[in-house]
This record gives structure tokens, C-alpha cells and sequence, in this order.
């Protein structure tokens, strides 16, 4: 194998591989950016990755078959958008502990969907998952067109999705609400920005992107589901977004970096370098917890609010 | 009056919370179209009718008591471990390794140190996230669980690879499983023909000294102090960093003895999936019991209810297991819920204007505020 076709290998599994990191960092940092801090990411992606397999499994043999895979993605983002408005009532209008509530909210989706998946499928079974689109034109640029432009619609929309949450974060007036009530909540509140409503539909939203990140796991790629099939991703999420500084161009590089370095394990794996193949999958946890060990000296560019709750009543 | 309205206040945000609690619950059981009823009498019931069910909750409760007596520590430190799933493992690995190399130690000598070297083995785990936490700063939950999946990963390792049983390679299937421990490093069994073992014991005298660390020595004075208030904390001298670290190390040393005590009474050979989510339940133990040993006790004995009650819901009526996250997931979010608004002293004091107006004399008309208040 040369060179060129290792770098090719590696690129094109381990961009597939960022897009769900992708949307549940994004969800993520709209959550942190507007003061909460979502642990239970990991559970909404499991909910979501079940919802989303569901009428894959179901309507594979009926006329409905060509819209299962819509419905079930619209079925992972509203299960991940009602999740959300349950994470939104427990923190920020009980004003509840958020670290302790997101793994709460993590064991509730893990238990409800591997309960469901146990009951009603019982055993790992395929389906046929979301279909490769090329991109007219595109997809023929030599090396970077089979990588880039021949995914799945999620993916596209993942990607798409990076420059859009730009624009919203920073160029909207709704993006600047969050921020504010994110940054110095007293302050939007005397404004009349309403900041539980704002923190509301920032998680509503987070819940959303992490239901679709579940879906793209089970639908996009695994093409199956399992009951560990999140196995941490929603938690690695939530360490992009430390690395991506609350950006979404950061958060990008972070997905791709992060789904790269582990497609780069695997492809020296199949290269027969003799190495016990679970210290590869420790690999990305451990280079999360090296992640975070880093970046956590520039914390002064994160929502300075970040995990506490807002006190209207509160004296200073 | 004042305490009475007060006592029915929390009693029946208590009630609440149980309620919404056991009504997420009902609702998968709902889609699933069980009978919830039924089920919840067989979780709550089934395990109670024979001595060997009731041995069962206690065998359960021995893990999760030690496992939540640390997660209160850590917790009423202001550090919260999540981590104690792969502590345990490593206890198990520790208390594992020990017992196996050393047979011939008499057993007095062997079993405390194989529980010593499973405390060791936990705390050294929990000792990096409570490190990277205390010096850089570095959310301690984000960590504990990557620490979790990397011991996953190491403890399959070991037992498929250096630690593996050499009768498995030669004649077995290749189970990923220790060799038999030592009979002399086996915990003994309280009642023949039951797994109920002596760790039971164990847990019991460190409920009393998690309870007399904490609220009757300085250092769990400072401990305590450093979670309540780290600002207030630092201001009267205390080192929060060094509080911080040393409660990380001492929830990882309760939950590696965890392992250590559950290899050694029930199992006696490293086996996987040893740790049973012992390390999650744990957490809804500790809040369930208040962060309390008086508290933890009954909490450990209740959910190793729950934990052999679900085994049975799968048997008899095919309800899977995982019910038990469903439910203990919900119990963690109804419970913080119901402890913010115990103590959110407006709503209190709406409640008990209008419970003091509406049952010991007319309506009076609404005033904006009432002196004191």
C-alpha cells in the first residue's frame, strides 16, 4: 500500500466517522454557550440512535420503506428536542445541579432505549441505513471528490450546518441572547432578554442536534443498533467543545482531528503492527482526558456562567 | 405550626417526586405493554419470599454501600466521581492479582491484603482525575467517565490476555476469566448454600467510619467545608486543592475495596462485567441516602432490591433488566428537583401562606408582602 492510498483510507473513514461528534459538539456548545452544561448528551444520543433505527427496522418491507429513514430522523430529533425541554425543567427551572442531572439524563435515555431495544428487537440486527449521494460534478474531483462529496444527507447537513451555527451564534440577534444569558445572566435579565426561555430553547436545540447525531450513528454509520452503540461519544462531545473554545469552527477541527486520530489507529491496525487492540480503543478516551488537561488554561473565552443556575430572586 | 408546614411541605414534594419518578417508568413499561402493577409487584416482592432472595439484596447491597460511602465523600467534597465503575474494576484486578500470587499465605494474612491491594488499586485509578482536578482544573465527570471506558478496555485486556485462566487456552472456550482465586483469600460465607458472605461486616464498620471521619474529625471538617464553599474555605486557610484530591482518592479507595470484597466473597475469580454498573447505581444510592452512611444503609438495601427484583421481571415476565437504569435514572433527576425546590425558601413560603390561610382561617385578601417574610 503506498502512501497516497493510507491517506486516502484514512481520510475517507475518518470523516464519515466526525459527523456525529460534529452535531452533538455543536448542540453541545449551544447548550454551553447559554449557560448549561449538558452531560446527559450521551443519553439523548442513545434515544436518538434507537428512534432514528426504529422504522428503518419496521417498514423495511413496506411501501413506507423509501421515507423510513426521514421519519426516523425526524423521530431522533424530536425524542431529542422533548429531552432537552426535560434536561431545561430539571436545571433551569428547578435550578438543579447540572453535572449530576446530566447523568441522570444519561442513564434515563440509555436505559429507556436499550429497555426498548431488548424488548422489541432483541438482537443486532442491519438495516440498510441512510444511501451515499454523490454530488453531481463534485464527487469527480480526483481524490478529495469520492471523500467529500459522496455522503450521506446527514453528513452534508452536519457540515453545512458548521458555518449556519456560526451565523446564529454570532450574527443573530437570538445567538446574542444566548450568549448574554450565558455570559452575565442578570444582566440580559434586566434588559428583558428572558433567560430561562432563551436557556429553554438553547437546550431544545442542543437536544435536537444530539438526537441527530444519534441517528447518524445508527442510521449512517453503524447501520445497526446496539445498546453501547453511543459508547462515549456524547461525553467526547462535550470535551470538543472545551477544545473547540465554544466555536464551531473550532469544534470542527476538533470532530475531524479527534475521528481522524482514531481512523489513523485503525488503519495501522490493518497494516499488521502487532499491538493489543484495546489500547487503540482506549486511545480517544485517553486523549480526551489529554484534551482537556490542555486546553483548560484558556477557559477565559467559555461562557462565564457556564453551570449555574440563574437566580432572578438571588441578592448579589 | 411553623415545623408542622414545614414537615408537610417536604413530605409532599417527597411524594412528587416519587410519583414522577415512578410514573417515567410506568410510561416505558406502558410502551412496552406490561402490566405496570404487576411488575412493580414482582420487583418490590418477588425477591422477598425465600432466604436465598433476601440473600441476594444483602450480596447486592455490600458493593453499593462501599461504592456510595465514597461517592459521599467525594460528593460532600465538591468532587463528584462517576468514575467508581472502572475503580472497581481495578480493585478487582488488584485483590485479583494479589490473591492469586500469593497462595500460600495464611488466610488471615492473604484476604486483608487482597482487600488492601483492591483499595490501593481503585485509588490509584481515581488519584488522576482527582490530580488533573485539583492542580489543572479539569472537570473531574468528563474524566472519571473516559477513565471508565479506558478501564473497560485494560481489565478486558488482562483477562484475554497476562491474567487469563491457562486451563481456558487449553481445553476451555477461551472465557475471558481469571483462574479460581485461592480458597485462602476467599471472604467466608455467613449462611451455607447462599452467597451472602462476612463483606457485609466490612461495609457496615466503614458506614461508621465514613460517618465519624466526616462530621467528627477536622479533616472532614475541611472536607466538607471545601464542598460547601470552596471561596469560604480558601478565605479561613483551608487547602481546597489538597481536600479536593484527597476525597477523589478515598471514593476510588471505597470503590477498588468494593471490588476487592466482591471478587474475594461472591465471585472469587476476575471475571467480566464483575462490576455489575455497581459503579452508576452507586451515585442514586449515595443521593438517594442523602449523602449520609444512616442514610446509605437502607438506600444500598433498597436498590439491591430493585437490582435482584429486575433479574426476576426478566425471568418471569421478560421485562429487560435495563429497566433498572430506566428507573434510576429518573430517581436522580426527581430527586435533585425535589431537593431545589425543598429548599427554595419562596416557594415555601407561598405554600405556607396559603396552607396557613386556607386551613386555619378565612382567605384573607392577597397583600403584596407580609412583614417579615
Amino acid at each position: 500500500m503506498n502512501f497516497f492510498m493510507f491517506v486516502n483510507n484514512v481520510l475517507s473513514i475518518g470523516i464519515p466517522f466526525s459527523v456525529a461528534l460534529l452535531l452533538a459538539a455543536l448542540g453541545e456548545m449551544f447548550n454551553q454557550r447559554a449557560g448549561v452544561f449538558n452531560l446527559g448528551c450521551e443519553g439523548i444520543m442513545s434515544m436518538g440512535a434507537f428512534i432514528g433505527f426504529l422504522p428503518a427496522y419496521y417498514l423495511q418491507e413496506t411501501a413506507l420503506a423509501p421515507y423510513a429513514n426521514m421519519i426516523g430522523i425526524m423521530g431522533a430529533a424530536g425524542i431529542g428536542v422533548l429531552l432537552g425541554i426535560l434536561y431545561a425543567l430539571v436545571t433551569v427551572t428547578f435550578k438543579a445541579p447540572q453535572g449530576i442531572a446530566g447523568i441522570g439524563l444519561q442513564m434515563l435515555g440509555w436505559g429507556i432505549a436499550g429497555t426498548l431495544f431488548r424488548f422489541f428487537i432483541g438482537g443486532v440486527t442491519g438495516v440498510p441505513g441512510l444511501p451515499n449521494r454523490p454530488i453531481p460534478l463534485l464527487s469527480k474531483i480526483p481524490f478529495l471528490g469520492p471523500i467529500i462529496f459522496s455522503m450521506n444527507g446527514l453528513a452534508y447537513f452536519a457540515f453545512l450546518f458548521v458555518p449556519f451555527s456560526y451565523y446564529l451564534l454570532f450574527k443573530t440577534p437570538w445567538g446574542l441572547k444566548v450568549r448574554a444569558v450565558g455570559t452575565y445572566p442578570r444582566a440580559a435579565d434586566t434588559m428583558g432578554i428572558p433567560v430561562s426561555k432563551t436557556r429553554y430553547q438553547a437546550l431544545a436545540l442542543g437536544g435536537l442536534l444530539a438526537g441527530l447525531a444519534g441517528a447518524y450513528l445508527s442510521l449512517g454509520q453503524a447501520k445497526m443498533f446496539a445498546d453501547d452503540i453511543v459508547a462515549g461519544r456524547g461525553f467526547i462531545a462535550v470535551a470538543l467543545v472545551y477544545f473547540g473554545q465554544w466555536n464551531p469552527l473550532g469544534i470542527l477541527g476538533g470532530a475531524l482531528l479527534f475521528s481522524i486520530a482514531q481512523s489513523l489507529q485503525l488503519a495501522i491496525q490493518v497494516l499488521g503492527i502487532n499491538f493489543p487492540y484495546e489500547f487503540a480503543v482506549m486511545l480517544p478516551y485517553v486523549l480526551v482526558i489529554v484534551v482537556l488537561a490542555i486546553t483548560r488554561g484558556s477557559a477565559i473565552k467559555g461562557p462565564t456562567e457556564l453551570g449555574k443556575a440563574y437566580d432572578r430572586e438571588k441578592r448579589i | 405550626m411553623k415545623s408542622t408546614i414545614r414537615i408537610v411541605y417536604i413530605v409532599l414534594i417527597s411524594l412528587a417526586a416519587a410519583v414522577v419518578a415512578m410514573a417515567i417508568a410506568a410510561i416505558v413499561l406502558g410502551i412496552l405493554g406490561a402490566s405496570v402493577t404487576q411488575t412493580f409487584k414482582i420487583i418490590l416482592t418477588e425477591p422477598l419470599k425465600d432466604i436465598v432472595g433476601i440473600t441476594e439484596i444483602l450480596v447486592r447491597a455490600i458493593p453499593l454501600t462501599l461504592v456510595s460511602l465514597g461517592i459521599a465523600i467525594s460528593f460532600r467534597s465538591g468532587i463528584l466521581n462517576i468514575g467508581a465503575e472502572g475503580q472497581i474494576q481495578m480493585g478487582v484486578i488488584a485483590g485479583a492479582a494479589v490473591a492469586i500470587a500469593l497462595p500460600n499465605m495464611p488466610k488471615f494474612l492473604l484476604v486483608p491484603l487482597a482487600l488492601l491491594a483492591g483499595t490501593i488499586g481503585g485509588a490509584l485509578w481515581s488519584f488522576v482525575p482527582g490530580y488533573l482536578r485539583a492542580v489543572l482544573g479539569v472537570n473531574e465527570i468528563l474524566s472519571t467517565v473516559m477513565m471508565n471506558y479506558i478501564a473497560v478496555q485494560f481489565y478486558g485486556f488482562l483477562l484475554r490476555g497476562p491474567m487469563i485462566d491457562p486451563a481456558e487456552l487449553q481445553v476451555g472456550s477461551g472465557t475471558p476469566q481469571s483462574v479460581r482465586l485461592p480458597r485462602s483469600a476467599w471472604i467466608d460465607r455467613i449462611i451455607p448454600g447462599t452467597r451472602l458472605h462476612w463483606g457485609i461486616a466490612i461495609a457496615l464498620v466503614l458506614a461508621l467510619v465514613v460517618y465519624i471521619l466526616l462530621w467528627r474529625t477536622t479533616w472532614g471538617f475541611r472536607m466538607r467545608a471545601a464542598g460547601a464553599s470552596p471561596k469560604s474555605a480558601r478565605y479561613a486557610g483551608i487547602n481546597v486543592e489538597r481536600c479536593l484530591l484527597m476525597a477523589m482518592v478515598l471514593a476510588g479507595a471505597f470503590a477498588g475495596l468494593a471490588g476487592a470484597v466482591e471478587v474475594t466473597g461472591v465471585h472469587r475469580r476476575a471475571i467480566e462485567g464483575i462490576s455489575s454498573n455497581y459503579g452508576f447505581s452507586g451515585v442514586v444510592v449515595a443521593l438517594f441516602g442523602g449523602l449520609h452512611p444512616a442514610g446509605i444503609i437502607p438506600s444500598a438495601v433498597f436498590f439491591g432490591l430493585l437490582l435482584v427484583g429486575a433479574d426476576m421481571t426478566q425471568r418471569m415476565i421478560s421485562i429487560p433488566a435495563n429497566m433498572v437504569l430506566v428507573l434510576q435514572g429518573a430517581v436522580i433527576l426527581s430527586i435533585i428537583s425535589a431537593k431545589m425546590l425543598i429548599n427554595d425558601p419562596y416557594l415555601y413560603d407561598r405554600f405556607a401562606r396559603r396552607f396557613a390561610s386556607g386551613f386555619f382561617g378565612p382567605r384573607r385578601p392577597k397583600t403584596p408582602k407580609e412583614g417579615g417574610a
